[in-house]
């Protein structure tokens, strides 16, 4: 399982640097999506993996021990949602730039050479 | 508070004086007169206090947790300052009541001055190092504001810039050298400062510390070689020079230096570095103060010269030159401020400061003359007068210094009296001769009040200079004992002490100095000259310019050299240093130790196996076909999401979900306004070798960086994890925050305030959207109707949105829509509801009500859900941000701190206890925003298609317009 899912880590991130490198505003896009879900993974990892044991005390008096970390979960959780938000934010930029320069390179022109 | 008061008075003045309208001249002047004598009042009230020799301290809590206290501490030197910047400052307001013109926007200036004023007493009061150079800076501060009062001026707005660069990097040099100090003591405390002198002197960095600290004050004070911004400053209205530029301001520097004396005085560096500057300083003003050809300008070189005069005492540092340096700065601010005052009365009357055109002016002006005369010879140390006491103590001390056989001290201090009398008398040479006739106006007397501080200012100095014993001495007694301590000399202000050699050196100034002022009346031209003989190449001025261009330049050379305004080649550097740098900041890895693991399944490697074809595809059909692209990577997000419930994150999971969702409905809405992907561009002039070169080294950075993060992420996991407050929350979820959810708990009690952070965010993010889509323009060949939307064979393009959901063929689609409206709507509620127990909450069902409304917009269109559903997302926005923040206030009226949570036990008929946790409220708030949000920047968005729709029909009405007008013509 550690395996499998350092992998897919690695295969999401890497794939999110190709794209943040690529020069369409798009490619950009797609590029962070990819890269914060990579990242999501990274931070929630850092609690080490849980199976069947979430977070969600039924009983006062319990033993930590037996249940996930719930911390770096509360940091994702805001984290997904901040990450919409500044998708958003790029996304209006991205089309506003579009309208403006009349190109989507992330230049706002062609490249000249 | 009374210390305390002294400093707020003066900032909540200047406060209401911003506030006041346009032309409240007098109630301006009212406020400001009232603010001073406030101050003076608090003052005198302490005096009984100060004058038994006791040292008066309040102390705030400031940073505790660093050893940081706001201090405010009285004591002699700092009383005699706070008394003498109120004074002054008491006859400025008056004054610039009628120096100001009605035209001048007085709030402004009065605003400026007061703020001035409180941040001077901050400076003289302050206990505490760091806090007094806080205040220091904002010194400098209102000084550039108010110098530059008149921006339309060039000359203020340069005047005002070359003052601030001095004197606030002057002060970043005195924040290092604070630091220093504070390092060697231990503590910024100015009482521990003062009683560890031996220990910062033998101490490795006094060096270091005494070159900062003098750095600071030399800048402020105006001293060689920083002199140069004074006369600039003389942009300033006339009431600023008189208070800041020749009373008080400028007298920091000089204060800070009589202040440390005990901390840094007493070594052979100290004599050179300061003693050395005052030397050169106050022979180099009062040379160059006989060539101005300006009232204020030979007022601001001799105000130099006078300030060297006092930093060479300082730097002599004996007890009786520490006398002399205090005695001084209160003379030379009582003479030098009516000066100034006197100066302003002048080019107020007459229009002009042009000393080559004032002439005869005790005809028209005779009490100004008179006054002007009076403190002239003040300032040109005439017995009887104040200025003649403290300069006859410096004469003393040169000699005592040089001892029997060097002299050179003594022939400085001579040359400078000389001069200082050759500029006083070519400043009193313009009420004498004949009357100019060609003045820009006539001169008359000023209104009674405008004289007045004048007036007082030069019986002053009369009486201080007639007789010291009893007018002076007490408060400089005062003054010296708390710097001095038990080192306070036996000294006697009298203004006969016999015939002796400074007497003679009095004398020899005195007759010197009238016979080198005819000397270059006669023979050199002096009213006409425009250069200053022999050191007129040394302009400090000039080398100032050219540094800050030389810097302007350099900064340009620099940015063009290493900067790029191109995104790749930042993110390519980005992505290096990812990689690079971490590795070198790591230290040695972790022992090996293993953790054990969870076991291997099949599912969840084969669920990864297409989350990550779907990424690497996705990557890959970003660049040909952007939809296919957003579906891969859907699907990379869904297995992310399935990845955080099979690993026991249930909310993370929903979460990913409900954001996936509206996130590819948001770039779908987004696509359309992107342009078709351009064939050529693929293949312009770039030669293949260099884009295969430029994809390779891409594709190495990708699969470094994705193979680097694989590893960490491994390495983590293996490892066993560190002991985190995790068990805390797990502990105390249920117990304190009355839910079994612990991440949920987690968000709106524990870290409540960071969601409340996060939600702001949010709602920032939201409304910035929609700004930025108000202003959107689309590229002309996207702008209109999308050719999909334009096939003629389909009868459905002929229909609107509405139509096509009313009537159309989405009719069965948009009816089961409409129904199931509520049933999202049920549970959303389901989810909020539960979600401080079970997997759920705020963000969760804020995201499904938004995904539910939504749905209906995709299906109706627009146009049909408006006018059916009227939301207001703005509004949403806005009372989730209240209702978070107020249920964070709540707790205040209990006397819990912000944000505190409380559970409540209801009882209801039929559904049994309930609990109701304050937090639910904030989690209301939560959910608030989120659905405002998500639907604020969705809807914004979709509302662009609606122009599309709008547009062309637009643009064929405008084109049938131009034809029918051509056809008119």
């Amino acid at each position: 399982m550690e395996l499998v899912l350092a992998i897919a880590v690695g295969v999401v991130f890497g794939s999110g640097i190709w794209l943040i490198l690529r020069p369409r505003t798009f490619q950009l896009i797609t590029g962070l999506l990819l890269m914060s879900y990579a990242v999501n993974l990274f931070i929630f990892a850092m609690g080490r993996l849980w199976v069947d044991k979430p977070p969600i005390t039924p009983t006062a008096g319990v033993d930590p021990a037996q249940f996930a970390d719930p911390l770096p979960q509360g940091l994702v959780l805001t984290a997904i949602v901040i990450g919409f938000a500044t998708t958003a934010l790029y996304l209006v930029m991205m089309i506003g730039a579009r309208g403006l320069s009349g190109s989507d390179h992330v230049d706002g022109e062609e490249p000249r050479e | 508070m009374l210390l305390a008061s002294l400093i707020l008075i003066p900032f909540l003045g200047s406060a209401l004086a911003a506030l006041m309208p346009q032309d409240a001249r007098n109630r301006e002047s009212w406020l400001a007169i009232a603010v001073a004598v406030c101050g003076l009042l608090i003052a005198l009230a302490l005096f009984p206090q100060i004058a038994s020799g006791e040292v008066l301290r309040e102390e705030f809590a400031w940073l505790p947790a660093q050893g940081l206290f706001f201090v405010l501490r009285v004591d002699g030197l700092a009383w005699v300052f706070a008394v003498l910047v109120l004074a002054i400052g008491l006859l400025v307001v008056l004054y610039a009541r009628y120096y100001m013109s009605p035209d001048d926007p007085v709030p402004r200036f009065f605003s400026f001055l007061l703020a001035f004023m409180g941040s001077m007493l901050g400076v003289v009061l302050s206990g505490n190092l760091v806090q007094l150079v806080v205040f220091w800076e904002l010194t400098s501060l209102t000084s550039f504001l108010l110098i530059g009062y008149w921006h339309h001026r060039a000359d203020a707005r340069r005047g005002a810039r070359m003052a601030f660069t001095v004197t606030a990097t002057g002060g970043l040099c005195l924040l290092a050298g604070v630091l220093v100090l504070g390092h060697i003591v231990g503590s910024y405390d100015l009482d521990n400062v003062l009683a560890a002198g031996d220990q910062i002197r033998g101490h490795d960095l006094y060096l270091a510390a005494l070159a900062l600290i003098a750095l600071g004050a030399l800048t402020k004070s105006a001293q060689f070689p920083f002199h140069f911004w004074l006369p600039h400053a003389m942009a300033a209205p006339t009431p600023v020079s008189s208070y800041l530029h020749s009373a008080t301001m400028v007298k920091a520097g000089v204060f800070l230096l009589v202040r440390l004396w005990p901390a840094l005085a007493g070594t052979p560096e100290w004599t050179w570095v300061v003693g050395g500057a005052g030397v050169c300083t106050l022979l180099l003003g009062a040379f160059i103060a006989i060539f101005q050809h300006d009232l204020k300008g030979l007022l601001a070189y001799s105000t130099i010269s006078h300030l060297g005069l006092i930093t060479l005492l300082i730097g002599i540092g004996t007890p009786l030159a520490m006398v002399a340096a205090i005695f001084h700065i209160l003379n030379h601010a009582t003479f030098k401020a009516s000066l100034f005052m006197a100066a302003g009365i002048i080019d107020h009357e007459s229009g002009t400061r042009d000393l080559r055109l004032l002439r005869g002016l005790r005809h028209k002006l005779p009490v100004t003359a008179t006054l002007a005369i009076v403190a002239s010879a003040a300032m040109a140390g005439v017995p009887l007068l104040n200025g003649f006491l403290s300069k006859e103590m410096f004469f003393a001390e040169t000699l005592h210094v040089g001892g029997d056989r060097n002299w050179w001290m003594s022939f400085a201090a001579v040359a400078m009296g000389m001069f200082s009398v050759a500029y006083s008398l070519r400043f009193i040479s313009i009420f004498f001769g004949t009357p100019a006739q060609d003045l820009p106006r006539d001169p008359h007397e000023p209104p009674r009040w405008m004289r007045f501080p004048v007036e007082l200012l030069v019986l002053t100095c009369l009486i201080v200079g007639i007789a010291p014993g009893i007018s002076i001495e007490p408060i400089l007694n005062i003054a010296v004992h708390s710097v001095l301590g038990s080192a306070a000399p036996d000294y006697d202000l009298a203004v006969w002490h016999g015939l002796n050699l400074p007497l003679f050196m009095s004398v020899l100034a005195l007759a010197g100095g009238v016979l080198l002022y005819i000397v270059l009346r006669r023979h050199f031209d002096l009213q006409q000259r425009e250069q200053v003989p022999l050191i007129h190449r040394f302009n400090g001025a000039q080398a100032y310019e050219t540094t800050m261009l030389q810097l302007t330049r350099s900064a340009g050379w620099l940015l063009r050299r290493i900067g790029t305004t191109r995104l790749q080649s930042q993110l390519v550097l980005l992505m290096l240093m990812l990689l690079v740098v971490p590795p070198i900041l790591a230290g040695a890895p972790p022992a090996w130790t293993r953790i054990p693991l969870q076991d291997f399944d099949p599912l969840f490697a084969a669920i990864w196996a297409i989350g990550g074809a779907c990424a690497v595809a996705g990557a890959w059909m970003a660049k040909y076909h952007r939809l296919a692209a957003l579906a891969l990577i859907g699907g990379t997000g869904i297995v992310t999401a399935a990845t955080f419930l099979w690993l026991s994150a249930p909310d993370l999971a929903l979460t990913q979900l409900m954001v996936e969702t509206v996130t590819t409905v948001l770039i779908l809405l987004g696509l359309r306004w992107l342009p078709p992907r351009l064939e050529s561009v693929d293949t312009p002039a770039q030669s293949p070798t260099r884009v295969w070169l430029r994809r390779s080294r891409d594709l190495l950075i990708a699969v470094g960086g994705g193979l680097a993060l694989a590893a960490l992420t491994y390495a983590v996991l293996v490892h066993p994890a560190s002991d985190t407050i995790a068990d805390f929350f797990l502990l105390n979820a249920l117990g304190g925050g009355g839910g079994s959810n612990v991440v949920n708990v987690l968000l709106v009690d524990f870290r409540s305030f960071d969601t409340l952070g996060e939600i702001t965010v949010l709602a920032i993010v939201a409304l910035t959207v929609y700004a930025l889509l108000r202003r959107f323009r689309p590229a002309p060949e996207s702008a209109g109707v999308p050719p999909q939307q334009r096939f003629e064979a389909d009868p459905a393009s002929r229909q609107t949105p509405a139509q096509q959901a009313d009537s159309g063929y989405l009719l069965v689609a948009g009816i089961y829509m409409r129904l199931l409206l509520p049933f999202m709507g049920v549970i959303a509620v389901y989810f909020f509801m539960r979600g401080h127990n079970l997997p759920g909450g705020g963000f969760v069902a804020g995201l499904i009500f938004a995904v539910a409304i939504l749905v209906q917009y995709m299906l109706a269109g627009t146009v049909w859900v408006e006018s059916h559903i009227n939301l207001r997302p703005h509004r949403w926005l806005g009372f989730g941000l209240v209702l978070a923040c107020a249920t964070g206030l709540g707790a205040w009226l209990f006397g819990h701190p912000f944000l505190t949570t409380h559970t409540a036990h209801v009882d209801w008929p039929l559904v049994g206890e309930l609990h109701l946790p304050s937090a639910f409220v904030f989690d209301l708030g939560v959910f608030t925003v989120v659905v405002g949000t998500t639907m604020l920047m969705l809807v914004a968005l979709a509302h662009q298609s609606l122009r599309a729709h709008r547009l062309p029909g637009e643009e064929a009405q405008a084109v049938e317009q131009g034809n029918a007008d051509g056809r008119a013509n």
